[in-house]
């Protein structure tokens, strides 16, 4: 259920739009950063209820858009590193291999421990400092095997 | 070359108003409010001022197809959905100088008489929204946006929209079905935005880089626009370079500088000395590469165009000799794969089958006739999907096919790639 921070945040976001419907973006995100990182059912139905949408709508935007995690639970931390060409040209394949093994799983996976879950992803327009990643909101770039050991004893 | 877009860049505090107010911002503003709205549109369209987004239409031409009645709401849309891959131009501006940008926005927001504003941006750049987020708010403060703006009259209320993954939503229509709340797939057009777009109603739909255009052709005019760069594809140009270069970043230069004098001169030449260029995508990845032998080719929207390739976002991916191209080929098409919206079959069917056609190659798994097939689905997929998003694919495959076939069937024939 959204939290009454949750519901604060989502009421001012409404006041961007001519209708209710725009908001479902805000209401989902804003869902799944009060959830830990994931949205559950119950959260779309409710996000339903307030914007007057059906919950298969609420249910068919989430499901379209790459960034929400539908009863997807991600770790603490979601690392997700870029793959495309840009990144690959320098080297990305061999990041994701080395944090893999650092963290003995495989992209796609989350840590025992649900500290870290590993992605990749198609592009976050970080070309020019390739290879990169993004951690929850952040971005690192201009990453090698030595700056992501450092950085991953830094997440605790 | 004076610096616009990236004038502010590196100064401390740069995303500040203090900061764009000390280097002369917003002047600009005042100037226009000062003029008819159908003067601005003019002054644009004399600059030659060509959209920065892909399509390179002319942008003073495009806000003067908005209805002049002014009893009809209209809209601006910014499209900060920076997702073509080599491309990270839009950022630089909304991270390091987000005023630029609103100062753009609030004059064709004068210009073609809307009253509201959304920036559309993709979901991944939190930093960059919330920097939007806090501009905007600045520039209320100080009266440049709300009601009656510098006692012109005019009222404006610009908002932050953030999309959340899928890189259809750099297609305009789809852009504004996200905006509304619906799964981003493309509109049939016409009818245009210009007519029917945001909620129904006449809206424009401009690239963050075009739009921060504006007050430099407000402030310099338009004739002093007109000489940067070529007759028909005039202005400062941002070209983000990655891949292998020694200095890979965002380069403001006149359109129609050459690949040659943007690889070996601003960027300092190829990464390793000792592996020489073996292709360049000049667009992003939608626009097909070209080899050593384009590489005095202008990098503006014509000169491209005459090469079989395209400006797009300006994005330059630079490719030595240890690059496979079939790998590069695959990559580029998992891309589209990932991103088809499934709107329509070819793209939604044809996309992926390409992909796990090349993907079979670059294993070594390559069957006889792959690239024949590969061909056959490019004939069958460009020009047959509703949105540009097939034919991205498909120029992209074509553009390695043309230069590097034999690469492709070496992967057939040998079950290896001749560049490992």
């Amino acid at each position: 259920m959204l939290s009454e921070e949750s519901k604060k945040e989502l009421e001012a976001a409404l006041g961007k739009y001519p209708n209710k419907r725009s908001a479902v973006m805000d209401a989902l995100r804003i869902a799944q950063k009060g959830n830990g990182g994931h949205l559950t059912k119950e959260d779309m139905d409710e996000i339903a209820s307030m914007l007057e949408m059906r919950p298969v709508e609420v249910n068919a935007a989430a499901a379209f858009y790459t960034m929400y995690n539908i009863e997807k639970p991600v770790g603490k931390y979601h690392i997700q590193v870029c793959r495309n060409i840009s990144c690959s040209l320098l080297g990305a394949e061999h990041l994701i291999k080395h944090m893999e093994r650092t963290l003995g799983i495989s992209t796609g996976g989350t840590t025992p421990d649900k500290r870290f879950t590993l992605s990749t992803v198609e592009c976050l327009g970080s070309c020019g400092t390739a290879p990169m990643m993004q951690i929850n909101d952040d971005y690192y770039e201009n990453l090698t095997e030595t700056r992501i050991d450092e950085l991953l004893k830094t997440l605790k | 070359m004076e610096r616009v877009l990236l004038k502010n860049h590196g100064k401390p505090d740069s995303h500040r108003i203090a900061g764009y107010l000390a280097s002369g911002g917003y002047k600009a503003l005042e100037a226009a409010l000062r003029m008819k709205p159908d003067n601005i549109i003019q002054m644009v369209k004399d600059s030659g001022l060509r959209g920065r987004g892909g399509a390179g239409f002319s942008t003073g031409l495009k806000w003067s197809f908005i209805p002049k009645d002014p009893t009809l709401q209209k809209y601006l849309c910014c499209n900060a959905d920076e997702g073509e891959p080599g491309t990270f131009k839009d950022r630089g501006i909304i991270d390091h100088d987000p005023h630029l940008l609103i100062e753009g926005m609030i004059i064709t927001s004068y210009a073609i008489g809307a009253t509201r504003s959304y920036i559309y941006i993709r979901g991944e750049f939190d930093f960059g929204a919330k920097r939007l987020e806090d501009a905007i708010k600045e520039a209320h403060a100080k009266g440049y946006l709300g009601k009656n703006i510098l006692g012109s009259g005019f009222e404006h209320e610009m908002y932050v929209h953030r999309g959340y993954g899928a890189y259809i939503c750099g297609e305009e229509t789809a852009l504004l079905e996200s905006i509304e709340g619906y799964r981003a797939q493309p509109r049939k057009k016409p009818p245009f935005p210009a007519l029917a777009g945001l909620y129904g109603k006449p809206t424009v739909i401009n690239n963050v880089e075009t739009l921060s255009c504006i007050p430099a052709i407000i402030e310099k005019g338009a004739e002093w626009f007109k000489k940067l760069g070529p007759e028909k594809s005039p202005g400062p140009k941002i070209y983000c370079v990655s891949g292998h270069v020694k200095k890979p970043g965002l380069y403001e230069l006149p359109m129609g500088t050459t690949a040659r004098e943007l690889i070996y001169g601003h960027c300092g030449g190829m990464l390793h000395e000792t592996r020489p260029l073996k292709a360049f995508i000049p667009g992003g990845v939608s626009a097909p590469m070209l080899t050593p032998q384009d590489i005095d080719t202008p990098l503006d929207f014509d000169s491209l165009a005459a090469k079989g390739s395209m400006l797009g976002s300006g994005a330059v991916i630079v490719m030595d000799n240890s690059t496979c191209m079939v790998k590069m080929a695959y990559i580029i098409n998992r891309f589209f794969s990932h991103e088809s919206c499934g709107k329509c079959t070819p793209c939604r069917d044809g996309t992926p089958w390409l992909t796990k056609v090349l993907r079979r190659l670059e294993h070594g798994e390559g069957r006889p006739g792959d690239v024949e097939l590969l061909e056959s689905l490019c004939t069958n997929i460009f020009g047959r999907t509703f949105c540009p998003l097939g034919d991205g694919a498909v120029m992209a495959l074509r553009g390695a096919l043309k230069h590097f076939r034999q690469e492709f069937q070496y992967h057939v024939d040998h079950k290896m790639c001749p560049a490992s």
